[in-house]
């Protein structure tokens, strides 16, 4: 079989913290492939990402615990390879192979 | 019968002995914190004479008495007079008992006393505050003060390290203040009782140089912060649920709101509060204590790092202050801990930024209202009253003969279906009881059948099980009767109760009101 390197995709690590991972059947970390262009032709970013892991990973019908009006629900963080999307140009951050993208809830028990 | 009797009567005499006991083994508490207290008072030097002259101590021990003179007199010899009395900038016990950490340069002389001139305010006692407070007393902190307005819980002793099993219901302020004075009794320690609130908030922290947010709430969270922000003292935030934690050192340094330069803020960070559906209490979501407790210790640690800091002259300014990080912890992950990096303060934060919208006017007023900008999640009301029954009738139903037809009372007349976790059911549950857990519940779509004919490939098992029996009625009961409701909702949603003919409801109260009211034995956890 050719199993050669699609060209058409990219591959990332994407990971959920803080109990986020409920609501994606209890895994905290997903390999995921995705295309390489967005529905308008567009490099993929992390809106995209959001919109994809919303409509075909998540299985949970809670969609609002993960995101409000377009984006990810207040209280959850972004983090792109380590660092705050704030730090990347949030959700317009355009996604590279290989980037590791966490999604943490803030925890509030003390 | 007799021996029913008597084993009511042993019951209720055990139940009166132990809350005396309770009681006794709490003034005995306070009794031997307030005796040491006063011992410490009234002999301040007592410690102090009694290792102060080095020659005093070892010599005269294991030594033959001639060779002892003869040191003696030699060492006299060298002296011409008396010593002055040495000023140590240390107390001679502090010496001993900070030795470990003062021969850390880290530390040193000068660390230690600036732990000893500091001054930390500790909001929230439990499984944060104890094990943080009591790191900071060991090291030596001149002043602790620590805020909270609960009282000790059995529920608590499983990570709340100060608290003991004696001090259920005592003030955990109380319980604390006895834990930590003997610990270390040099140290300041100054009891808040009460939840902080918007108006107490700049009265309460405005005297220490530090705190740590040890609280439970995104409320207080937001206020602790906007008070540090306002008051110019560095926070250092943590929290922590079932198996993860997280900490954050903010607005370190703690420069004056419209100084780019300062440390973010909790609202930098989260400018919006999360949905109040989305935060999980520990009692809710469950806590391992050495989880919380982690995030405790390095509380502390990032305390004695930000307060043993040299202070920066404009010689040494090159040493930047670390970029502002998030520590996350996972225990059951590899690897357990990971930092992200933090963005710096946000140009539009209500709090810290130039159009700072959070000031000490609003906070003091009263104005600013915490809890309703986190929101509040009432108790579920979603179902009319002949959706539900009282714990008193369902055990009717359950245990006693039905008056008119004297039919012998059946678990198999009705379905019980009990959703929480499997976890939880599998600690305790009600005979006959079937576990559908919530999260499943939750986790089903309730989209309805498109129409006769077009019956969906994989309707889920559950539903599947509890579509048959149609002439049994379904009762639905939970921990404390939120869920159940919500459960009801979305099994009407499904078609289950046949439009109507078939009977589904909630117990109301769950299983808490069902071992108030019906069966005192049933496990509370």
């Amino acid at each position: 079989m050719s199993q050669a390197k699609d060209e058409d995709t990219v591959s990332i690590t994407v990971e959920f913290s803080g109990g986020l991972e409920m609501l994606f059947a209890n895994e905290r970390k997903l390999s995921l492939t995705i295309p390489v262009k967005d529905e308008n032709g567009e490099r993929p970013n992390i809106a995209f990402l959001v919109r994809h892991l919303c409509d075909t990973i998540m299985k949970d019908p809670r969609k609002e615990l993960f995101v409000l009006d377009d984006t990810v629900r207040p209280g959850i963080l972004v983090l792109i390879n380590d660092a705050d999307w704030e730090l990347e140009g949030e959700d317009k951050y355009e996604i590279e192979e290989g980037d590791n993208i966490l999604f943490v809830s803030t925890l509030h028990g003390g | 019968m007799a021996y029913e009797t008597v084993i009511r009567t042993l019951r209720q005499k055990i139940t009166s002995c132990e809350s005396q006991l309770q009681d006794l083994r709490r003034h005995l508490a306070e009794a031997e914190y307030q005796n040491q207290r006063q011992r410490a008072l009234s002999h301040p030097e007592r410690n102090v004479h009694s290792s102060a002259d080095p020659l005093a101590h070892d010599f005269t021990h294991g030594m033959h008495d001639d060779f002892t003179s003869e040191i003696f007199a030699a060492l006299s010899h060298s002296e011409e007079a008396a010593p002055p009395k040495r000023r140590w900038p240390l107390e001679t016990t502090e010496y001993k008992r900070y030795g470990r950490q003062l021969i850390m340069p880290e530390i040193g002389l000068q660390g230690q006393l600036r732990l000893k001139k500091a001054s930390v305010l500790i909001v929230g006692v439990g499984g944060l505050g104890c094990p943080a407070a009591a790191y900071l007393v060991g090291a030596g902190v001149g002043t602790v003060g620590l805020v909270d307005g609960d009282t000790v819980e059995e529920s608590n002793l499983h990570r709340q390290i100060l608290h003991s099993t004696a001090k259920v219901n005592m003030t955990k302020v109380d319980s604390a203040i006895v834990s930590l004075h003997s610990l270390n009794p040099h140290v300041n320690l100054v009891p808040h009782y009460g939840r902080l609130t918007p108006e107490t908030a700049i009265s309460t922290l405005q005297h220490y140089d530090l705190v740590l947010d040890c609280t439970d709430t995104p409320a207080s969270r937001y206020l602790i912060s906007d008070t540090c922000v306002l008051l110019g003292k560095p926070l250092v935030s943590a929290s922590a649920l079932r198996t993860d934690g997280q900490l954050m050192v903010l607005n370190n340094p703690p420069l004056p709101p419209g100084n780019a330069a300062g440390g973010p803020c909790y609202r930098c960070v989260f400018p919006k509060p999360p949905p109040p559906e989305s935060v999980v209490s520990c009692g809710d979501g469950g806590i391992l204590g050495p989880v919380v407790g982690t995030m405790g210790v390095l509380q502390a640690l990032e305390a004695l790092k930000v307060l043993t800091k040299e202070p920066s002259t404009s010689v040494t300014r090159s040493a930047s202050p670390d970029p502002p990080s998030l520590l996350i912890f996972s225990a059951y992950s590899s690897p357990m801990f990971r930092t992200i990096r933090l963005r710096t303060r946000k140009p539009k934060c209500a709090a810290c930024s130039a159009h700072a919208t959070v000031t000490a006017e609003a906070l003091n007023s009263g104005s600013l209202d915490y809890v309703q900008f986190c929101g509040t999640i009432n108790p579920v009301d979603a179902l009319g009253p002949n959706e539900r029954i009282s714990v008193d009738n369902y055990a009717k139903i359950r245990l006693d003969v039905n008056p008119f037809t004297g039919l012998e009372p059946s678990k198999d007349s009705h379905i019980l279906v009990d959703v929480r976790e499997k976890v939880q059911f599998d600690l305790c549950s009600l005979e006959g009881s079937v576990n559908v857990p919530f999260s499943t519940v939750s986790s089903t779509s309730s989209k309805v059948k498109n129409g006769p004919g077009t019956e969906p490939i994989t309707e889920a098992g559950w539903v599947a099980e509890l579509r048959q029996h149609v002439d049994k009625p379904i009762f639905v009961v939970c921990r404390m009767g939120n869920d159940s409701q919500v459960t009801v909702k979305k099994l009407k949603e499904l078609g289950l109760d046949n439009g109507g003919q078939r009977w589904i409801g909630d117990i109301r109260g769950g299983l808490r009101a069902w071992r108030n009211n019906v069966d005192k034995d049933f496990p509370e956890y």
